[in-house]
């Protein structure tokens, strides 16, 4: 069973701090979503977890120190895909599924049939088979997204890191892929996604992390998170909460940044601490 | 359809068989012919004026296109592979223009009077005081446009300085030589110089080669790649060394020979499924049916003025490269 734990996780880009001090701990089953504005740092955490990032503290899988641990070690243990959907050269998705193998057959050998087989299996899972010998770059954003899916899918790892996966897709896509998600985290893996979408990351996930300016603001099951404010002020919005499916989610409403939503006269600013109050 | 490792597999064969073709017919063929078989029969104890030409001007020749178009395929499939550019080629990092700076300065200096093998060290020297620099430019960043940038200022410095000496050159002849040697050719060369370069090829080309597997996963970006355990360093370090050691010698001994990686690499990497790692062979093999092509035309066109090699594979390579600009831009619009 994986499990994760970061301990105060801080990083920076050219001098300026993006992430400052980031603890939580995370088991095998879970399906965590990492929220919070543009800018706040999501997708450094995701890179500092999968170790592609200098950082500072540390980011632990299974009690063992990721910038410690050799490539192959941790292309073993964590599947990552980023934001951007993007495959140089007009590779087959059944090649680009295949590279997911590459961390399980040896250095000089090609894949083998047992690799071949992992990867159409990955790829029956997200419904690609079909696109098989289809260059990658031919294909729709949802479709493009599934083969990635899938690629992370045939390296069969306990862990997924997913930057984004959803973002641009259409409300079908999104709802499979957050599905998807969560079965993979309930067959026993370890699944972190980075989300815009505030009401599908509280109707699907088990946990939220919230980020604001590379701090963690908060650590909780969505309906707790919902009900404390801190979206409101983080996200400089207006929100309600409804209930789905027996859980409880947000919906944004209205943003309140902007004087002409605001009672006249009245400075944004006031607005936004008297909120704070609540 | 057939499936996509037989149609590799039978791609390289081709290649191969086309490649023997032509290296035969490269022996037989100069201002006379001769037949080729006439090499084995004579084998080490040449005795006829025939046997010698094919032994020691024809046999060079042939070898020497075979390995350096090879390693300039070779380098130039890599090279776009790792910058994930298909404009990419040797030239690009200034491999080919230091490697000329060197052998300039060697020849303005008058050192390939004393020894033969003075040119091509001098070019060797050039390569590697370029790549040291190069590696410093880069840092430990690896920053692709950083690279790109970086070989394009070297290249300028490299042309800027050639051009110092040949303004410079107060020797009608040692300028003469200077342009001729820039232009890039095979005539005239020795087994000394074949001795010379094949090893370099070699080692280059297998630090190159090392790289096929780390390519593939670098086409998902280098995050992804780094995720599925490659290391972008060590990749960066064998291309830009195995460029150096393996075009640099080939350079060396030949001149400036251009496009030869970017022509080749861009014709066949459709008929590889696009896959970077399957393109290295390919792109090896084509290179060297390619160059042995081009040299054999060379001496076809215009058998009595000597047309230069670099001038031939620039003619045809140059429209290529402005047609490859077209149908890029034709394709991202």
């Amino acid at each position: 069973m994986i499990s994760f734990s970061a301990k105060s996780l801080s990083a920076s880009i050219r001098a300026s701090t993006v992430l400052e001090g980031v603890s939580f701990d995370a088991e095998a089953g879970e399906l965590i979503g990492i929220i919070g504005p543009n800018g706040a740092g999501k997708s450094t955490l995701l890179r500092a977890m999968a170790g592609l990032l200098p950082h500072r503290g540390s980011a632990e899988w299974n009690g063992r120190v990721i910038s410690q641990m050799t490539h192959s070690e941790r292309s073993r243990l964590i599947a990552y895909m980023p934001q951007e959907r993007t495959v140089h050269w007009a590779i087959p998705c059944r090649d680009v599924v295949l590279l997911g193998r590459l961390p399980h057959h040896s250095r000089f050998a090609g894949p083998s049939t047992a690799d071949r087989m992992a990867a159409e299996d990955a790829m029956r899972q997200m419904d690609v088979a079909e696109f098989s010998d289809r260059p990658f770059d031919t294909l729709s954003g949802g479709e493009q997204a599934r083969v990635l899916v899938a690629r992370m899918l045939a390296q069969d790892t306990p862990s997924f890191l997913a930057d984004e996966p959803i973002n641009g897709l259409d409300p079908a896509h999104q709802i499979g892929f957050m599905r998807t998600f969560q079965a993979f985290a309930r067959s026993g893996r370890l699944v972190f996604v980075s989300l815009h979408d505030l009401t599908l990351a509280g109707r699907w996930c088990d946990r939220l992390l919230l980020l604001d300016q590379g701090k963690l603001k908060s650590n909780t099951p969505p309906d707790q998170l919902f009900t404390s404010g801190l979206i409101e002020h983080v996200y400089g919005i207006e929100t309600t909460t409804i209930t789905l499916a027996e859980r409880l989610t947000i919906v944004p409403c209205s943003d309140k940044r902007r004087p002409n939503r605001t009672t006249a006269g009245e400075p944004t600013e006031k607005t936004l601490n008297d909120r704070d109050l609540i | 359809m057939i499936p996509v490792d037989r149609r590799f597999y039978v791609l390289l064969a081709s290649l191969a068989v086309a490649t023997a073709l032509l290296f035969v017919l490269s022996l037989g063929l100069g201002q006379v012919w001769i037949d080729p078989r006439l090499l084995i029969a004579s084998w080490g104890s040449p005795d006829t004026a025939e046997a010698i030409i094919l032994a020691e001007i024809r046999l060079p020749r042939a070898l020497l296109a075979l390995f350096i178009g090879a390693i300039l395929g070779l380098s130039g499939a890599v090279l776009q592979g790792f910058l994930r550019n298909p404009l990419a080629e040797p030239g690009l990092l200034g491999i080919s223009a230091t490697a000329s700076l060197g052998a300039v300065l060697a020849i303005y200096g008058g050192l390939t009077a004393f020894h033969p093998y003075a040119l091509p060290l001098a070019a060797l020297t050039g390569v590697l005081l370029a790549v040291l620099l190069l590696q410093t430019l880069v840092g430990r960043s690896g920053d692709i446009l950083t690279i790109i940038l970086a070989g394009v200022a070297l290249s300028s410095l490299a042309a800027a300085l050639t051009s110092l000496a040949l303004n410079l050159s107060t020797n009608p002849f040692a300028a003469l030589e200077i342009v001729f040697w820039m232009l890039g050719s095979l005539a005239d060369r020795s087994m000394v110089h074949v001795g010379l370069a094949l090893p370099f090829i070699i080692v280059g080309g297998g630090l190159l080669f090392m790289t096929g597997r780390a390519l593939d996963a670098l086409s998902l970006g280098a995050d992804v790649a780094q995720s599925l355990g490659v290391s972008i360093t060590l990749t960066r370090l064998l291309a830009i060394f195995g460029t150096a050691i393996g075009v640099g010698a080939a350079t060396a001994v030949s001149g400036a020979i251009g496009f030869v990686g970017l022509i080749v690499s861009h014709l066949l990497r459709p008929l590889v499924g696009q896959k970077p790692s399957r393109l290295l062979p390919a792109s090896a093999l084509g290179g060297a049916v390619f160059l042995l092509a081009a040299d054999i035309l060379v001496r076809i066109i215009m058998p009595e003025r000597d047309l230069k090699l670099g001038v031939v594979t620039a003619v045809l390579g140059a429209p290529f490269f402005l047609w490859l600009l077209l149908s890029l831009r034709r394709r991202s619009a």
